[in-house]
This record gives structure tokens, sequence and C-alpha cells, in this order.
């Protein structure tokens, strides 16, 4: 159809013309219902505004700030402008020039007059080891203005040490990566490469296998408890059913914390449970339960139970018994029958429960510091060391980052295979 | 009506408003330390008498001594304390990152008369502990004479405790291993140093029991988990002083650390916080602590204040000052976290 017949599109005379015209409405309809609906989502959507808005103020925004402190650290350049400017065109071999050395000097002596070279030298410090007394030494020898600017810094050997020009070029640009390699034991080398960090500095890799391990473990430990525990209420009559769960439920009111510290005091090497073991002959001796990780696996598993429970539990009672009635009348054997009509049933739920108890297991925190070993701790907990301990906010970020795109892509690959509409929480 | 009700209704939820918030007065001065059986002794020293003398109503508050949670209310410009307790690693780490003010002496006590390292400048010194050896007689046949004895597994076979931190252990190793005290932190800051320092510790890795907080070192010594254990002599002192347990003090080789005191940024009374500094810095106050807890006075002229019967308990009394080492601050300052790291990195080895 083009523009210069225009009467074909008013008075269509042809059946195909008809059937061209109906599919046109059709079209519109559709288009204007979508656009009715479209409107009606924008309703309801704006009614969830609040909430959305609450979430984004008080959840994205938050999260999204503290994280971009894994790849944004301004300290280093905001404190040394000059050094910067110096460093511009620098090819990052041998020392820079005397130019580079007397605007360090200067930007040092700006950095004292504004009251932030303290900040500035723990910022370096936390990329060179020692760096801080260095910072802090410097300053005092340029503001006591006894010798030329450049003859201090010459007479300081960590300023002509080969490692320190490249880390204080490197800090000059704002965005940096320093903070997410040493997340994944990595760093920079002299020649501009990635590599690994020597094994006696290595440990966060470490950590992280050791976290979705204990993981692993605790949401195994739970299925293999859970799941009887979940049939047995399912199947029995409504009043005993309501007896077992308030007990699954009772521990799960009590705070995370004193059942942590119910667990010290059973698992001990004078505990109940080493009595126990001993008084039935099982052990020859008291056995190292505390501060070790079967320990902790232990506590966990109590405290995650009725996470893999429940959502299996809700599932489960929707299945009617009859079903497998049926399939014994058809011949199946009891475990083929529980195999092909009810585990495919129940699977939605298993895996809901699992994934609960997975990935509240990976943000563990008091129980490993309580009940776990040394070579026990998990990933939180050498993040709550950088926030609250070393204050270096920039390497708790950068862990956090990792620990959320490992578990993301650990969620993403559950729900390629299991699809998300599956998926049955509670 | 209906207008009077809505304003009822303005004027309770201003009022809640404004009550629930934290009002400053001029006359109340907010303290938040870490607690415990030590908080319990500045009270009795400090808090009350100071409360007495000037009219000054103390509020106290308790924390875990983690410094994530002043950073935070600096940060956001709320600031509802006047002081904190905090250790002297905190200290610098505070001063550095602009969390806590830098001290004007000349409001508090003149700065050489505090003994060496304990007038920091955003921290001033309480008092004085030692990290000292701790045993039961009842266990161990032979008295193990220096804190470098937890090194010997043949003279002294058994599990030992130390705690979970690089800090003392370090330097604690390299003595043991041969070098001289006052080497300690120029070998610790080479990595040869710190090698040599952990091959030490590897020599008794498997006999070691770890412990984080204070109170579990004589738990473990009570229970007979170990047979000694490094701890703050404080808290061993309190067993035998109140639970009456057996337990015995080894000083020799001791180290000297400060617990200290600071203003937070952006305080709401810092004039009053000064004058509490000023007066727990009176050498006869400072003395006062030692009557409540076993830590020693940080003004070097306080000693003839301390209550005779405190004085031999005490980390700096002469009698256990023959071999110490003082905690290098500034060391700790500069290799902490990286040194905690290799520390966390060879423990899961």
């Amino acid at each position: 159809m083009t523009a210069l017949e225009p009467t074909k599109l008013d008075r269509p005379r042809t059946a195909r013309d008809r059937s061209a015209a109906d599919a046109k409405a059709a079209k519109s309809v559709t288009a204007k219902l979508r656009r009715a609906e479209f409107g009606d989502r924008l309703r309801s959507l704006a009614l969830a505004a609040p909430l959305l808005v609450l979430l984004a103020l008080s959840f994205g925004i938050p999260i999204v700030l503290l994280l971009s402190r894994a790849v944004y650290d301004p300290t280093i350049a905001d404190a040394l402008p000059q050094t910067s400017q110096a460093l511009r065109g620098w090819n990052g071999a041998g020392l820079p020039g005397d130019a580079a050395f007397l605007a360090l000097a200067a930007d040092l002596r700006d950095n004292q007059a504004m009251g932030t070279a303290y900040e500035l030298a723990k910022s370096l410090n936390a990329r060179v080891p020692g760096a801080r007394s260095q910072v802090l030494k410097t300053v005092r020898q340029l503001e006591a203005a006894d010798r030329p600017p450049l003859e201090v810094m010459k007479a300081v050997p960590f300023w002509s040490a080969p490692g320190t020009w490249p880390v204080i070029e490197s800090g000059t640009h704002s965005v940096t990566s320093f903070y997410l390699l040493s997340a994944l034991d990595l760093h920079w080398n002299a020649d501009g490469g990635i590599e690994r960090v020597p094994p006696q500095q290595a440990i966060f890799l470490q950590v992280f296998m050791r976290t979705f391990f204990v993981a692993a473990a605790v949401t195994l430990a739970t299925l293999i408890l859970g799941f009887p525990l979940a049939y047995l209420i399912a199947s029995v009559p409504k009043g005993l059913a309501a007896i077992l769960i308030v007990a699954v439920l009772l521990p799960f009111w009590t705070s995370i914390l004193v059942r942590t510290a119910a667990w010290t005091v059973l698992l001990q090497k004078f505990g109940l449970v080493n009595d126990l073991l001993l008084w039935l002959g099982i052990a020859d001796d008291r056995l190292d339960l505390m501060y070790s990780r079967i320990g902790l696996i232990i506590a966990m598993t109590h405290i995650q139970l009725p996470f893999t429970l429940l959502p299996i539990y809700s599932v489960m009672r929707t299945i009617p018994p009859s079903q497998m009635k049926a399939a014994y009348s058809l011949g199946a054997k009891p475990f083929t029958a529980f195999r092909r009509v009810y585990l495919p049933q129940v699977f939605p739920g298993v895996m809901a429960g699992c994934l609960l108890t997975f990935i509240l297991c990976l943000g563990y925190y008091i129980t490993p510091a309580l009940i776990g070993g040394a070579s026990d701790q998990l990933i939180s907990n050498f993040i709550a060391n950088y926030v609250n301990v070393e204050l270096n906010w920039e390497m708790a970020a950068a862990l956090s980052f990792i620990l959320l795109v490992f578990t993301l892509a650990l969620f993403g690959i559950f729900a390629r295979i299991l699809g998300l509409d599956r998926l049955k929480l509670v | 009506m209906k207008i009077t009700k809505a304003r009822l209704f303005a004027f309770a939820a201003a009022t809640a408003f404004i009550t629930s918030g934290h009002v400053a007065f001029a006359d109340e001065l907010s303290i938040m330390a870490s607690g415990g059986a030590w908080q319990d002794a500045q009270r009795k020293a400090w808090f009350e008498p100071f409360s007495k003398e000037t009219g000054a109503k103390i509020v106290e508050q308790e924390y875990l001594g983690d410094l994530g949670k002043v950073k935070a209310m600096v940060d956001t410009g709320n600031v509802p304390i006047d002081l904190v307790t905090v250790e002297t690693a905190t200290v610098l780490q505070g001063c550095d990152a602009g969390i806590l003010e830098r001290l004007d002496y000349s409001k508090i006590a003149p700065r050489e008369k505090f003994l060496e390292g304990s007038a920091l400048d955003c921290g001033v010194g309480l008092d004085a502990y030692g990290d000292v050896l701790a045993y039961d007689p009842n266990v161990l046949k032979e008295a193990p004479t220096s804190v470098l004895d937890i090194f010997d597994t043949t003279k002294f076979p058994g599990k030992r405790a130390m705690r979970k931190f690089p800090a003392q252990n370090l330097e604690w190793a390299l003595m043991a291993d041969g070098v001289a005290p006052a080497d300690v932190y120029k070998m610790l800051a080479t990595p040869e140093g710190v090698d040599r320092a952990f091959k030490k510790l590897d020599t008794i890795k498997k006999d070691i029991v770890w412990w984080d907080a204070g109170a579990q070192p004589p738990q473990l010594l009570a229970s007979k988990e170990v047979v000694m254990t490094t701890a703050w002599n404080g808290r061993i002192q309190n067993a035998i002083d109140k639970d009456g347990a057996p337990f015995k003090i080894v000083w020799n080789n001791q180290i000297l650390e400060y617990d200290m005191i600071a203003i937070p940024k952006g305080a709401k009374n810092p004039e009053l916080a000064y004058k509490y500094l000023a007066y727990i810095s009176q050498p006869e106050n400072n003395a006062k602590l030692a009557s409540y807890i076993t830590y020693g006075p940080v003004r070097t002229d306080a000693a003839s204040f301390v209550a005779p019967d405190a004085l031999p308990k005490l980390p700096n009394a002469p009698d256990h000052m023959s071999a110490y080492l003082v905690a290098d601050t500034e060391f700790w300052g500069d290799y902490g976290e990286d040194l905690v790291k290799r520390f966390n990195a060879w423990l899961a080895q």
C-alpha cells in the first residue's frame, strides 16, 4: 500500500483486504487493551511505590554505595593533586624525576596543614605495610623546614624503595582494582601483570572455599534430618502435627546467640556431649568438639533445620496420600512410587529449603566466631574484622562484593536448572 | 474538637520525637567503656567521686571496643558520647581516621609525667596492664620462670593457650628465639624477622589452644584444658582473689600495655570531658583504680599513692619490672593489618 492509493484503506473491497483490515482492528484492540492494562499496572505500581522507595533508600542505595568502595577509593588522589600531575607521563620504571619528589613534598605539607596527613598515611599503609610511620615521619621533618624538601625526601629510604612509587601512581587513579584483587589473593606484580600473592599471604580464596564447604555440609545435614521429619509431620494426625511443628519452631523463636551459647555448653571438653559419649563407651577419650569444624557444623545444622524443613513440609502437606496408594494399586513398588510420584512433587520444596539454608549459611557470623576454631572462621568474620577492627571498609566492601557475585552466580545456575517459578518458599 | 485532637496528637508526637533523642545537658558526661569488672572498677575509683566533686552526672554506656561503631557515629554527625575507652592500637587508628579528637594536654596534665607511650596524640592512658603467663601449680609440678617458657614443650608438656592475635605472640616468639627485647620490633619490621617469629610459633602450633576474650584464660586453666596460658594480669588476679583459684602469675618477660581514653570528634560536651581527664590524671586519683582492679597507674609519680596491699599485684610494681617489653603502638599501627592477615593465613595452614 502506498500513499498514492489512500481509498483502498478506507473502503475494503476484496476478501483479502477485509481480513487484513480485521487483523489490523484486532491489533489495535490488543494495543488498546495493553494500554489500558499498562495504566492499571502503573496504578498498582504507584500503590507499591512507597515500599519501592523505602527499599531503594534503605536497602539498594546503601548497598551500592558501600560496594562501590571496593573499586572507588579517592583518598590518595584527593590528597596528592600535585603528585598526580607530576606523575603523568612517568613510565613506571625506576624512580620518577625530582619534580615528582618535590610535588609529593608539597602535597604532604598541604595535607599536614589541612589535618589529612593521617588519613593519607593510613590509606597508603593499606597498600604498602609500614608506609604509615614513613609518611608521618616525613611530614614531621618537612614541617621542621631545616633542610630543602628534596633533601628530606631523599633522606627517607622509603621514598626511594622500589615498591613505593608504583603504588602511589596507582593510588592517584581513584578507581582501583587493588582491593578486589586482594580479595581474590591476587596482586599486580612489578611488570604490571596480575599474579598470585605469596602463599604465606594468601588467605581469602581458602576462606571462600571454606564458607561454601560449610554451607553445603550444613545444607546436606539439614536435608537428611529435615526430610524424614517433614514427612512424619505431614503424615500424622493434625493434633500431633501441631505439637511437632511447635517443637521445630520453638528453637526457631529463640535468639541465635542464645542457641549458640547453649551449644558451647554442650560441646565443650567437659560438657554434656562428651560426658555422654564417654559413658556410652562410644569415645575412649574426650573429643575436641568446641573450636572445631564438626562442632560448628552441628550447631549451624540445628539453627538452620527449620529453614530447610518448613518449605519441604508445606509442599508435602499438599500432596494427597491417595496418589501413593494409586501408584501401589498400579503395581509400583514402594521405592518406585516414592521416586516417580512423590519425589517430583516435593522437589521444588526441597530445593527452596536447601537454597534458603545455603544462602543464609554463607552469611554466618556469630556461630563461627563462638564455636569455630581459628581455622573455621567464615568470610563474614573477615568482613566484620575489616569493618570493626581494621577500619578498612574498602577491603570489607571488596570481600562483600566477591561473596555477592559468587552467591548470585550460584543462584543463577540453580534458577537455570530448576526454573525460578517452580520454587516454593513456604 | 477535631482540631484540638489533631493538635494534641502533633504535640505528643513532637514531644516523643524530642525526648527520644539524647539531649546532652551541660553537666552531663557520657562515657562509653568496655564493661565488666573493669568498668565497675572505674565507676568506684573515678565516676562516682568525680560526680560528687563536680556535680556532673555521668551516663555510662558499654561496647565491645570496636571502633567501627564510633566511626559510624562520627560519620553521621550524631555523637552521643563524650568519652570512650579504647586500646592503644585503636587510639592510633582512630587518630589516623579522624574519628578521635587530638588532645590538648595543657587541659589535662603535663605530658612528660606519663609513662613512656601512655600519653598519645588522641588518647590518654588510664592504666597499665601486663600480658603475662598464668598456670595452676597443682597441675604443673615445676614452676615456669618466664613467659617464654610457653615455647618449651619438653620441660612443660601439654596444651597451652595463647591469644588469637599476632601482637605479643610474635614478640615472645622472637625473644624465645634469642632476640634481645630492644631489637624485637626492629626485627619484626623485616620479612625475615616475621618469618623467624612464625617459624618459632610453628614449633608449638599443634599444642596451642587459642583464646579470644579476656575471660577465657582463667576458664581454660580452671577446666584444665591447658597447663598454662598467656593472659591479662587483671583477669587472673580476679580469679585468684574473687574465686579462690590457685593460679600463679609469671611476670618475667611480660609485655606492658596501656588502656586509654579518648574524646570522639563531635562530642557534645568536650569541656567537661577534659575536666574528667584532668581529674583522673592527677597522681592521687590515677592511683585509685588499683584498689579495685589490679591495673597500675600510668603517671610516673603515682606509685606512692597506690594502696600498699594493691601494689604487689600490679604489673608495674618494682618486683615485676626486671624483664619486660613495652608494646610498640607505632609498630602495630604500621604492620598490624598486614600481620593479622598473615597470622590468619598461618592459622589456616
